[in-house]
């Protein structure tokens, strides 16, 4: 950061597994001075005490309309700011919003000293959704496997099967009608239920 | 069927008619595929329009016209070729302050300059005992709640940037900051308003209509390039809103209307609080006292789906009297422009009657507005921040 010592930053989230990840990764990168707001009573006064120069918000967050009253002066505004948005680099707003993440800029703050800061929030709010998305197929695929599972032993009585053939079963049908062996093996358990 | 179509809105009952168009099937009817997008936040609505991801939105009228002028965000200019409400707003007080003001009221209680001169009184004499000023919420910077409340309370001569604290909630959030003395009070669409009253934390002191007769509230905003390639899916888009606009304001449809909105991926309140807001049936007080009037919320009748370009005059000269532009006849050009009753009219193939056309904004104080002379309408204004 040179002379320049790092600036402060506010990180609004209410969640607290992303924050932290988000935190972290500023960290690292050298922004050593970062807050956590996850409650959204009095965040005005709350931004107001702390007095960053760079306020991080998740684009689910129904108080970054807040945050859109800093930009206007008045009595209740001491020091204004700004959403972060280039003009001229729509890509980076488009990679913002994609994120679901949101930069402001407080006044006084050089716009190339947020650039960065910006983009290790896209990387880090990103790789926290595929976070996401892992463990929700990961979940899913256990529940899969634990369907199929109970599929085979319904098949395995029913029909005599070995464990292999009522997987192949599965397998076979499944391919025949294009669909996931999970699917299929849902609908025996359905049939199932129907049946008894 | 045309490609997909992503519009983005907020749970608020003047969502109704694209609900409405969407979900009984008027917009398929015009061979429109329309996903509905529930959003958190204005901001949120804004930024997804501006940059394609959603290609219209339920927007606060001022946004577009804000939009437009690149007024505290990014200049995407807005076409607004319907108008989804008219009114529907309400200032709610915690009723502290509603005992304040009703004690010293002079006059009848529906009556603003009544109320706005109580609360000047109510304002002196906190200042006096060394008491913290009040806080009022309002939506959005760029809302009509905010540039309600500051008309109402400056005609009774309370300035809003001085004497009292305004400040921005999330509408989801007023009813607890009411009722946890965050806020005195809060200017908000339906149903807040009404959660307010039942919660009995609040007490509706007005409806927006006792301000304004007449005031855009959301508009059905399309970026204006978008607008200008596919005329033919806007003028469905238009159809199919105005058919759901008709059908809302068919009294023997309000019961279903209700139900469709009450849909927890849609507005998700109770069905019978939004069967009071379109009735414009109101309980006001705690105690069950019922306010009715005819105005509350115009979703389609008296010619309320037609932009009418004197709005977006009325909310330009706003901006201009709060100080978040400065004034020129280029930016009120563009922000008459915005609202297209052209496409509106074209779409339907006849014109809706418009408003009377003396004074489209009926304001309780001050001068009929003049949307060729907004120094001149201004200039009957003591209280203001004009930019220099």
């Amino acid at each position: 950061m040179g002379a320049e010592s790092s600036p402060k930053i506010v990180i609004v989230d209410e969640s607290p597994i992303r924050a932290a990840i988000l935190q972290e990764g500023l960290r690292e990168a050298g922004f050593t001075d970062v807050v956590h707001i996850s409650e959204m009573q009095s965040l005005l006064s709350r931004i107001y005490a702390l007095d960053p120069d760079v306020i991080v918000i998740d684009l689910e967050n129904p108080s970054r309309d807040v945050l859109e009253q800093m930009f206007q002066v008045s009595r209740a505004v001491r020091r204004p700011i700004a959403m972060f948005v280039d003009q001229s680099d729509a890509a980076s707003i488009q990679a913002s919003v994609d994120a679901g993440v949101s930069a402001y800029i407080v006044d006084g703050l050089k716009k190339e000293r947020l650039k960065p800061i910006l983009d290790l929030c896209i990387s880090r709010f990103n790789a926290f959704s595929r976070l996401q998305d892992e463990l929700d197929r990961a979940k899913s695929a256990l529940e899969d496997r634990k369907v199929i599972e109970r599929a085979k032993g319904i098949l395995m009585k029913l029909k005599g099967l070995t464990e292999d053939e009522a997987y192949v079963l599965l397998r076979s049908t499944a391919m025949r009608e294009k669909k996931k062996i999970g699917e299929i093996a849902q609908s025996i358990l359905t049939a199932s239920e129907l049946l008894r | 069927m045309t490609k997909p179509l992503h519009i983005g809105f907020i749970p608020l009952i003047d969502a109704a008619a694209l609900i409405v168009a969407v979900d009984k099937g008027f917009t398929a009817a015009e061979g429109l595929d329309v996903t509905l997008v529930r959003e958190v936040s204005w901001s949120n609505v804004r930024d997804k329009l501006n940059i394609g991801l959603f290609d219209a939105a339920h927007l606060l009228a001022p946004v577009a016209i804000a939009s437009s002028l690149g007024l505290g965000h990014v200049r995407v200019p807005i076409a607004a070729p319907f108008n989804l409400g008219l009114n529907g707003n309400a200032i709610t007080v915690s009723p502290a302050l509603h005992a304040a003001i009703m004690a010293e009221i002079d006059g009848d209680r529906f009556d603003p300059m009544a109320t706005a001169l109580a609360l000047s009184r109510v304002v002196a004499a906190r200042r006096r005992s060394g008491a913290e000023p009040l806080t009022f919420g309002m939506t959005f910077p760029f809302s009509t709640h905010n540039y309600q409340l500051r008309f109402w309370m400056a005609a009774g001569g309370v300035d809003p940037d001085e004497d009292i604290r305004l400040v921005v909630l999330p509408p989801p959030y007023m009813v607890d900051s009411i009722a946890s003395g965050q806020v005195d009070a809060f200017c908000v669409g339906a149903p807040w308003n009404s959660i307010a009253v039942d919660r009995g934390v609040g007490h509706i002191l007005h409806f927006v209509s006792d301000i304004l007769v007449r005031a855009a509230e959301k508009v059905l905003a399309i970026r204006q390039s978008w607008s200008d390639k596919n005329p033919e899916v806007v003028a469905a888009l238009i159809r199919a809103t105005f058919r759901a606009a008709e059908f809302i304001e068919q009294p023997n449809n309000r019961a279903e209307t209700a139900r469709l909105l009450a849909q927890p991926e849609r507005v998700g309140v109770d069905a019978d609080v939004i069967q009071r807001t379109l009735d414009g049936r109101l309980k006001i007080l705690p105690d069950g006292t019922i306010r009715e009037s005819s105005r509350y919320l115009l979703v389609g009748r008296e010619g309320a789906s037609r932009p009418d370009p004197a709005q977006a005059a009325w909310l330009y000269a706003q901006m201009v009297r709060w100080g978040q532009t400065s004034i020129s006849p280029e930016a009120l050009r563009t922000a008459k422009a915005v609202f297209r009753a052209d496409l509106h009219d074209a779409a339907l193939g006849h014109a809706v009657k418009p408003a009377d056309a003396s004074d489209a904004v009926g304001a309780f104080a001050g001068p009929a507005f003049d949307a060729d002379d907004i120094a001149g309408h201004l200039a009957a204004f003591r209280i203001g921040r004009r930019k220099s």
